[in-house]
């Protein structure tokens, strides 16, 4: 059973790695699917906008209302915007909204190449003279690297906005004071490697969303299974990038 | 009870000249040997039906004929290339003499039906003016009588409608040769034969060869010139519909009955 299991495992590494191989293959070769990456981008993208601000400002209000019970116990509330930023804007937004992305864009993307495969609509376009490689999972893989960073300091910003509300609901803090002490706080170091490791989440998402989708068998069972796996294995995928990326910025001493 | 035309379409002449030539081609997938020496001529202007039962591998021997599948051995000759040779580009080529109309129809559900037959007309790599994309749409929609669909999505429209619009979509390249995939399956009797008359009409307007693989009998009656009955991996029985009807070969008579 364990060797099962082991022998299961290491094959699907195998075959997410040949097609990563595949992917970086497939994107630096012509033809280029601009106008196809142009309409990913757009649904990948904005159409995540308005999930990602709500989820995104009601983050930076609870974290803010939560934190501050302990920070009034040792006298420091005035610390509430420097730790609150810190907090958002280093760990907690990036792998939120990852976290959302992976629910809402890798399932999305499993379970339609998964229905484009079990309804023959990928042999479809292979016959109809496209590469449908580069047309369905290059286009997606980058749009997904290329729009989580952007919804992500989307998020950020907003998560901000969530947190000088949230210090202001028991509190007086104004506008430029709170923002003073947020950008006084945050350095290079806090900003770049986190969103640095968000073009990883995006790969991560878009990568096992496609993978998942397009290998998809067994009708309309492997379409539910290829997306509910979709976000399992891209979810667990965002938090080992993540620690990953952490113990890379410790060890350069970027924090 | 379906009414039958009592004269159909007359097709022009069968040509003695093979379009699709398949020599000792073997499939198997694992242990399940599909296809086992199989060797099968398409004339031109012929319409060849191969029937047989569910899982005998008539989807992958069309399959082998258009690229989808690589054979394992054997040669798979349309319109003179070996298609297992062939690279991405020469398929491509090769592509847009060749249609296919598959089982599921596989119309693409997040486009529109224009934008479903303008795909491969703007995917081959063929220049055509922003005029001739439409004209070519409009004609391929008026050809199977559905061209006020031509805003709808695929969701819209009836298991009929799905198949007609696939065969618009086939059609729209005006191929020499289209390969048929259980062209009927899933519609009622009634669609079932308007659809089977209406491929006869096609392939008489256009001058196509085909395959059709099929197990609807109505559709095989009215559509073929030839039978080949895939059985064991085999074409070894073929024949014209009456004459394979009025055999008494216990191998036979069950698809008749």
């Amino acid at each position: 059973m364990n060797n099962k299991l082991l022998n299961n495992f290491l094959s699907e590494t195998g075959d997410i790695s040949r097609f990563t191989v595949r992917f970086f293959k497939e994107a630096f070769k012509p033809r280029y699917e601009f106008s196809e990456l142009m309409r990913q981008c757009y649904y990948i993208g904005y159409k995540s906008v308005p999930l990602v601000i709500i989820t995104a400002f009601i983050m930076g209000l609870v974290i803010t209302i939560q934190s501050r019970p302990t920070l009034v116990e040792f006298g420091a509330e005035s610390w509430l915007p420097k730790m609150v930023s810190v907090s958002l804007v280093r760990e907690i937004v990036p792998v939120i909204t990852a976290l959302i992305c992976a629910g809402k864009i890798g399932s999305g993307i499993g379970a339609e190449l998964g229905s484009m495969k079990v309804t023959e609509q990928i042999d479809a376009m292979e016959v109809s003279g496209t590469n449908p490689f580069k047309y369905l999972i290059v286009t997606r893989i980058i749009a997904t690297t290329l729009m989580i960073p952007i919804l992500v300091v989307l998020a950020d910003t907003i998560s901000l906005y969530g947190g000088y509300l949230g210090t202001n609901i028991r509190g007086v803090v104004s506008w430029d004071l709170f923002w003073n002490q947020v950008f006084n706080t945050l350095s290079f170091g806090d900003v770049i490697p986190s969103i640095a490791k968000t073009f990883l989440f995006g790969f991560a998402i878009g990568l096992i969303g496609c993978y998942k989708g397009y290998n998809s068998n067994k009708g309309t069972e492997g379409v539910g299974r290829s997306a509910n796996s979709a976000v399992v294995i891209s979810s667990l995928l965002v938090f080992i990038l993540d620690l990953v990326s952490v113990q890379i910025t410790d060890l350069l001493k970027l924090t | 009870m379906i009414t039958e035309p009592d004269i159909y379409p007359q097709k022009e002449p069968v040509i003695d000249e093979p379009v699709i030539r398949l020599m000792n081609v073997y499939k198997s997938f694992g242990n399940n040997h599909v296809l086992k020496d199989i060797s099968l001529d398409l004339n031109k202007g012929e319409n060849l039906v191969v029937l047989g039962k569910s899982g005998s591998g008539k989807s992958v021997l069309i399959k082998c004929i258009i690229g989808l599948i690589k054979p394992d051995k054997g040669i798979v000759k349309v319109l003179g290339k070996n298609i297992p040779d062939m690279n991405q580009n020469e398929l491509d080529t090769i592509r847009t003499k060749v249609g296919f109309l598959f089982q599921s129809n596989a119309l693409y559900d997040s486009m529109t039906v224009r934008e479903n037959l303008e795909f491969p007309l703007r995917r081959h790599g063929i220049k055509f003016s922003k005029e001739e994309v439409n004209a070519k749409v409009i004609e391929a929609l008026t050809n199977v009588g559905l061209s006020h669909t031509v805003d709808l999505s695929p969701s819209e429209l009836s298991g009929g409608m799905k198949k007609r619009i696939a065969l618009a979509r086939t059609l729209i390249l005006e191929p020499e040769i289209i390969l048929y995939d259980e062209p009927t399956a899933g519609l009622d009797p009634i669609t079932g034969t308007e659809i089977s008359n209406l491929m006869r009409e096609l392939a008489i307007k256009y001058k196509t060869s085909s395959i059709i693989i099929s197990h609807d009998m109505n559709c095989v009656k009215i559509t073929s010139d030839r039978i080949a009955l895939l059985l064991d991996g085999q074409c070894n029985i073929q024949g014209n519909y009456e004459g394979l009807k009025n055999s008494g070969d216990v191998k036979i008579k069950p698809f008749f009955e």
